[in-house]
């Protein structure tokens, strides 16, 4: 045996592990996330999806005791069933809040529904809104952790996380990895949310849509922008279809669908355009024969229903990420 | 090296301490230049460490006989131990075992007083843990609470016949009515202690060691 004595440097007794990262309080947009905190989301992700993979238990009691809140003043089918799933499979008591048959429909007005749920103690307000910004107003208002499950035409960064978790799982580390994003830019909080984390993440983007289609300032985006699908799928890692978002168009922003369909949907022909190992990836609801053709939609590289079961463990690893260390003293 | 600390507010081992206050259970010096200085002493050197495997290798053999045994490190270093002592199993058995990782993070009971953790990896071997013989292996046992959160995690992949505890060292102070079938060493100590164990798979040396902090000036001025 030898004994030695000196101080305590850097090879000393580690207390706490390793060092932990900084989650912010809420997830209101991707530009909340740098790089490592990104990576960060992603690879617990992959260990949630690991831990429960081939159980019969698919349940793990992480967030026992927590309440969860899905805030929805929009129509939506899978965001809210996968977020009331992410926080039920961690074990959180889950209060689905639709617009439709509340309060809100006699006229209460956001601020009121959020003291209400102030009140009831929410830890974790998730949200969706047809106005851009809702979730941000409504982080001023509750102590619980806000997070955007799109809001208008702004964001949606947990759809743009689960995205990101479906292209590494295919393509592996996404930097100088081509993507092209195509269609409804100007209406698509998805688009805004994947072009913020896919370029944080070291992807090339490439936006294709018709000039109508675009938003006022997509020069300063950290995107190329071009009219050609035929041109920019060329060797692409992986294309994005967007839905064309008919409830949000005031004005004629193309002449016809059919047109549209030619110019920028994707068929089978530019399917084969794609790298061999590219994939094709819609946010859904899908409108068929519009921007995606059913046989590109249910054919080889399609991930599109893979992106609805990864939504599941990516909100997990949102929820676990914001939920737990809250006591440690503002490190949350 | 992640470990459970104790707070050192004494409980009696209770289960729940989320709904206690935030207890500051590190020593009540900040991290950096300005640690108290302790007193290393090497517990368990390379020989040491390979001997101690060997033994709880055949401990397993002599207790499990033909009896095929799953092992299931706890990150991160248990992880690298069970691996040992598999390579082991086969060698003196003649026969290959099947070794896993289970990680315990979203089982913790201290999830809210710490920052988010990063999850480690969870391997479990074809077949599952249904009707085995379960082997957990860690590094050190201290409060038990890294054990209960294994055998909380274990009974959602499945429900083994038997489920025993490898460590390398039991360093005492249990919180919990928890203790190790195969123990590589008993290392008597002190709240204020640390047991270190590097492995050559993360830390470039095999070793166990103790830091102990010694008492500062003002406190043996102040016994005097």
């Amino acid at each position: 045996m030898t004994t030695a004595i000196h101080p305590a440097t850097a090879a000393g007794p580690v207390t706490h592990g390793p060092t932990p990262i900084r989650m912010p309080r809420h997830l209101l947009s991707a530009a909340d996330l740098n790089r490592s905190t990104a990576e960060h989301v992603l690879s617990t992700a992959e260990r949630i999806e690991q831990a429960i993979a081939g159980r019969e238990v698919r349940k793990l009691p992480t967030l026992r005791g927590r309440t969860v809140v899905n805030l929805f003043f929009e129509d939506s089918t899978r965001t809210r069933i996968s977020f009331e799933l992410a926080a039920k499979r961690l074990s959180a008591d889950v209060i689905t809040f639709s617009a439709k048959g509340s309060s809100v429909s006699k006229g209460e007005s956001l601020k009121d529904t959020a003291w209400t749920l102030q009140a009831m103690g929410a830890d974790a307000v998730v949200c969706r809104h047809s106005s851009s910004g809702a979730p941000h107003q409504l982080s001023a208002w509750v102590d619980g952790h806000v997070i955007n499950a799109g809001d208008g035409t702004h964001e949606h960064p947990t759809q743009a996380l689960l995205d990101a978790y479906t292209l590494r799982r295919h393509l592996g580390s996404l930097d100088g990895r081509r993507i092209v994003v195509v269609g409804d830019v100007l209406h698509s909080r998805v688009a805004r949310s994947n072009v913020l984390l896919l370029s944080t993440l070291g992807a090339e983007v490439t936006l294709v849509a018709p000039p109508t289609l675009l938003p006022v300032g997509v020069d300063a985006w950290p995107v190329t922008v071009s009219y050609d699908l035929d041109a920019a799928l060329a060797g692409a890692d992986a294309v994005m279809m967007l839905r064309v978002q008919r409830e949000r168009m005031s004005g004629a922003f193309f002449p016809t669908a059919r047109e549209y369909s030619r110019s920028y949907g994707l068929d089978e022909r530019r399917r084969a355009l794609i790298a061999p190992h590219g994939i094709v990836l819609h946010p859904g609801p899908m409108n068929r024969g519009m921007e995606i053709t059913p046989q590109v939609a249910d054919g080889a590289g399609s991930v599109i229903v893979e992106q609805v079961a990864n939504g599941v463990t990516v909100r997990m690893a949102v929820l676990y990420l914001l939920l737990s260390g809250e006591m440690s003293g503002g490190l949350a | 090296m992640v470990q459970p600390r104790p707070a050192q507010t004494g409980t009696n081992g209770s289960v729940s301490p989320s709904a206690k206050p935030p207890v500051n259970d590190r020593p009540a010096v900040p991290p950096g230049s300005d640690r108290q200085p302790e007193i290393l002493t090497e517990i368990l050197g390379r020989a040491d460490i390979a001997r101690t495997i060997d033994r709880i290798a055949h401990q397993i053999l002599e207790r499990n006989g033909d009896r095929p045994v799953i092992l299931l490190g706890i990150p991160t270093r248990g992880v690298y131990l069970a691996t040992r002592l598999a390579d082991r199993l086969a060698a003196f058995a003649g026969r290959p075992t099947a070794v896993g990782a289970l990680d315990i993070t979203l089982y913790r009971d201290d999830l809210r007083l710490h920052p988010p953790r990063a999850l480690e990896e969870t391997a479990i071997p074809a077949g599952g843990v249904d009707d085995a013989i379960v082997v957990l292996v860690d590094d050190v046992l201290y409060s038990g609470r890294t054990i209960r959160a294994a055998l909380d995690a274990l009974r959602d992949h499945g429900r083994p016949a038997v489920v025993q505890l490898a460590v390398l060292v039991d360093r005492g102070h249990r919180q919990l009515p928890i203790r190790a079938d195969y123990v590589g060493k008993n290392i008597p100590t002190a709240f204020g202690d640390d047991v270190a164990v590097h492995l050559t798979e993360i830390d470039d040396i095999d070793s166990v060691e103790l830091a102990r902090a010694v008492p500062s000036t003002a406190q043996l001025k102040g016994k005097s």
